[in-house]
């Protein structure tokens, strides 16, 4: 392309970058305020889920969460499998077993209750929406299957294309992490809450219904060698276990995905450079023998 | 260039078969034998991609079809049972989805080259005509492709789409009920999109054939835009030299798609679509996908309803004419000093009116998109009149020339602005 024609596409792009500067202001005026970025083991080319975390989140979800909010996708087998908390099948098996779960009909034509098995799914804390709704003041606790996936902020321009190369897409978790810590006093001059609503500053609209659902020290975690829990047992790092558990459960193939990825990929640079050299040869005479460029 | 043909039955089974179906005959003369100008660039490799991404989707989208249910009730969770519990699901799924972005980056690239090239120009007006109706099907069966997972983007995407019939006079509220299956986007509107979204791409597929058909009667334009003369100076054998290179460039591609594929898979998605289809509940900010993102700023750029929905349509099918807009004599705007501004600002232009289509309709960017809505039609009517008396830049004798003079390093003027322009005779 000509310096000319080239200039009129700068210009294009530079008028698409003023454009965008008005974005944030826009999402400002509509009470959103951008969830800080954490660092997650499962980030980026190489990332895994680290084990011991994924099983707090676990303690947490099951402990605190799971009161309200089901998850309807995943099954105690989950647990067990390669990519995930990687419980024991035996302990899957244990853990299974203190959940009572609805089954039948039986031979005589009646439901009944029995422990869970390996392969329930997660049963709801609710029968139904309107028993949930009912139980928490009208508002509906959201299902936590695919909720990491579903929760997102917008990056907007320029960022949105850096986020290819730099493989940024934990919007959910980060966003989830915010919220979880985002409970504070209504600023000066915000409308005064009615029943029912809390000030979050994370929440789109800073108004959620969620009560704060967790706080320092309420789950214990397991106790290394010298009686202390390796992590500290703050709302913090709840969030931050707990939204790696909803990653997994929204992606229990993130591991399997990330690895073949990078050994696909390897194996496509390699045979890109095999097909070039040859294209080259291929390319370096016309069928007669007469140089071709 | 569907001359004589070269090929030669090795075996007596092959001139048995050759003598009563000559399909070897047929594949030998359109893939192998084929004559293809020494001059094309990488550009020229797109028109492979596509074929590739076609077969792509449609092995991946037979298989995703074994495991998904059409039932309002159970699509969204079946598309989680594919996601969880089937072998591979996830891959398949992913393919999938990312596939349907990667054939638009694909299309639009291959589209673009048509325009700077002016490959649409006689006699390839109904190769041209043929990819425009192409296009119009893949945006179809891309919409109801992204209606099956039943989320709420899809639900609300659907609603928004086909409402637009509605301001049809007369005809518009038939139709949109005769689309939805009833008074609302629902159950039957689901199986529909489904069993239409298993038909159109082996229509697609069908109209592939008359494409390829077409260009294999008038051969591939090149970027000089100068016919072939000689075919032994001009041209090469399809294979090995199309093929390899077209090979190299589906590689690269593929590399590209295993990278969202892999690291990046809702990338080109949207998060709210991982929220089950809800008719009580309207997302705040219904947005297409980013491949509608141009035309659907159009329509909402025009403050009536009828009045959008036919720009829009106008958007599309103004490229069907584009064989008879275009005046010009000269078919590569490399030797269109004005032409080829006009295309980059057209690019711009195009891109411009994607982001706006991303943005919510209100304040300054209905303006915006108002003005770059008369931009974009703008284009038609400037290629219009500039061909008219435009000055273009003098054309090699021939394709062989023209990458000759590349070689010697441009001994003229008239070599300069050849080369100059694009890098025609590379790859």
């Amino acid at each position: 392309m000509t310096t000319t024609s080239f200039r009129l596409a700068l210009a294009g792009l530079a008028a698409g970058l003023t454009l965008s500067l008005t974005v944030p202001s826009a999402l400002a005026a509509e009470g959103r305020v951008e969830p800080p970025a954490q660092s997650w083991s499962f980030y980026g080319a190489f990332g895994k889920f680290d084990r011991a975390q994924l099983q707090r989140g676990y303690k947490v979800y099951k402990e605190v969460c799971s009161n309200c909010h089901s998850a309807t996708l995943v099954r105690f087998r989950n647990l067990a499998q390669p990519g995930g908390p990687e419980f024991s099948r035996s302990q899957v098996t244990a853990l299974a077993a203190t959940f009572q779960v609805k089954d039948g009909p039986n031979e005589q034509g009646e439901m009944f209750d029995r422990p869970g098995r390996a392969a329930d799914a997660f049963p709801s804390p609710f029968p139904n929406e309107q028993a949930a709704r009912a139980a928490n003041g009208g508002a509906y606790p959201l299902d936590f299957s695919v909720l990491a996936k579903a929760r997102t902020y917008e990056r907007g321009f320029p960022r949105f294309i850096f986020d290819i190369f730099t493989q940024y897409q934990e919007q959910g978790p980060d966003y989830i992490h915010a919220l979880l810590t985002g409970y504070k006093d209504a600023p000066q001059g915000f409308p005064p809450l009615l029943p029912g609503q809390n000030y979050n500053e994370y929440m789109p609209g800073h108004l959620i219904a969620m009560p704060k659902p967790i706080s320092d020290g309420q789950v214990e975690y397991p106790k290394g060698a010298d009686g202390k829990s390796p992590v500290p047992e703050t709302v913090d790092q709840y969030a931050k276990d707990i939204a790696t558990f909803m990653v997994w459960m929204a992606e229990p193939h993130l591991e399997e995905r990330k690895r073949i990825g990078l050994f696909w990929i390897s194996l496509m640079v390699i045979l890109a450079g095999l097909l070039y050299y040859t294209k080259k040869k291929v390319w370096a005479r016309m069928p007669d023998g007469s140089p071709l460029h | 260039m569907s001359g004589h043909s070269s090929y030669v039955p090795k075996s007596g089974i092959e001139r048995w078969l050759d003598a009563r179906l000559p399909i070897v005959r047929l594949m030998h003369d359109s893939a192998v034998s084929y004559p293809t100008p020494r001059n094309l660039n990488y550009f020229w490799t797109f028109g492979g991609i596509l074929t590739f991404m076609l077969v792509a989707q449609i092995v991946t989208g037979i298989i995703l079809a074994m495991h998904y249910t059409p039932q309002s009730t159970l699509a969204f969770n079946s598309v989680e049972h594919i996601m969880r519990d089937v072998n591979y699901g996830w891959l398949m799924r992913y393919l999938h989805a990312n596939g349907a972005s990667m054939f638009f980056v694909a299309v639009y690239v291959h589209i673009f080259r048509g325009l700077y090239y002016g490959s649409y120009k006689a006699p390839r007006e109904v190769l041209w005509i043929l990819g425009v109706v192409i296009f119009l099907l893949m945006m179809a069966t891309a919409f109801m492709g992204y209606v099956l997972p039943w989320g709420q983007m899809s639900f609300w995407g659907a609603t928004v789409i086909t409402n637009l019939f509605s301001a049809l006079p007369v005809i518009g509220e038939t139709i949109v009920t005769f689309l939805w299956g009833g008074y609302s986007v629902d159950n039957p509107t689901l199986n529909r999109f489904f069993s239409l979204h298993y038909l159109l791409p082996f229509m697609i597929f069908g109209v592939v054939i008359l494409h390829i058909w077409a260009l294999h009667v008038v051969g591939q334009n090149n970027p000089t835009g100068v016919e072939v003369k000689n075919v032994a100076k001009d041209t090469v054998p399809f294979t090995p030299y199309a093929t390899i290179k077209d090979v190299f460039a589906m590689v690269v591609f593929t590399i590209v798609f295993s990278w969202f594929v892999f690291y990046q898979p809702n990338f080109m998605g949207h998060a709210d679509n991982y929220i089950p289809a809800n008719p009580a509940v309207t997302p705040s900010h219904i947005v297409p996908e980013w491949y509608f993102l141009p035309f659907y700023a159009i329509l909402r750029a025009i403050p009536d309803k009828l009045g959008g929905v036919v720009a829009m349509g106008s958007a599309i099918v103004v490229l069907a004419f584009l064989p008879w807009i275009d005046t010009s004599k000269v078919r590569s705007m490399s030797y269109r000093p004005i032409a080829r501004q006009l295309f980059w600002a057209f690019v711009a232009v195009c891109i411009g009116l994607g982001y706006l289509g991303a943005m919510p309709a209100e304040g300054g960017y209905v303006t915006a998109s108002q003005i770059f809505t008369v931009l974009y039609f703008g284009f038609f009517v400037a290629l219009f009149i500039i061909g008219l008396f435009e000055r273009p830049q003098a054309l090699p004798n021939s394709i062989a020339d023209s990458v000759l003079d590349t070689l010697k390093g441009g001994s003229g003027a008239r070599l300069a602005t050849a080369t100059a322009s694009e890098p025609n005779a590379k790859g």
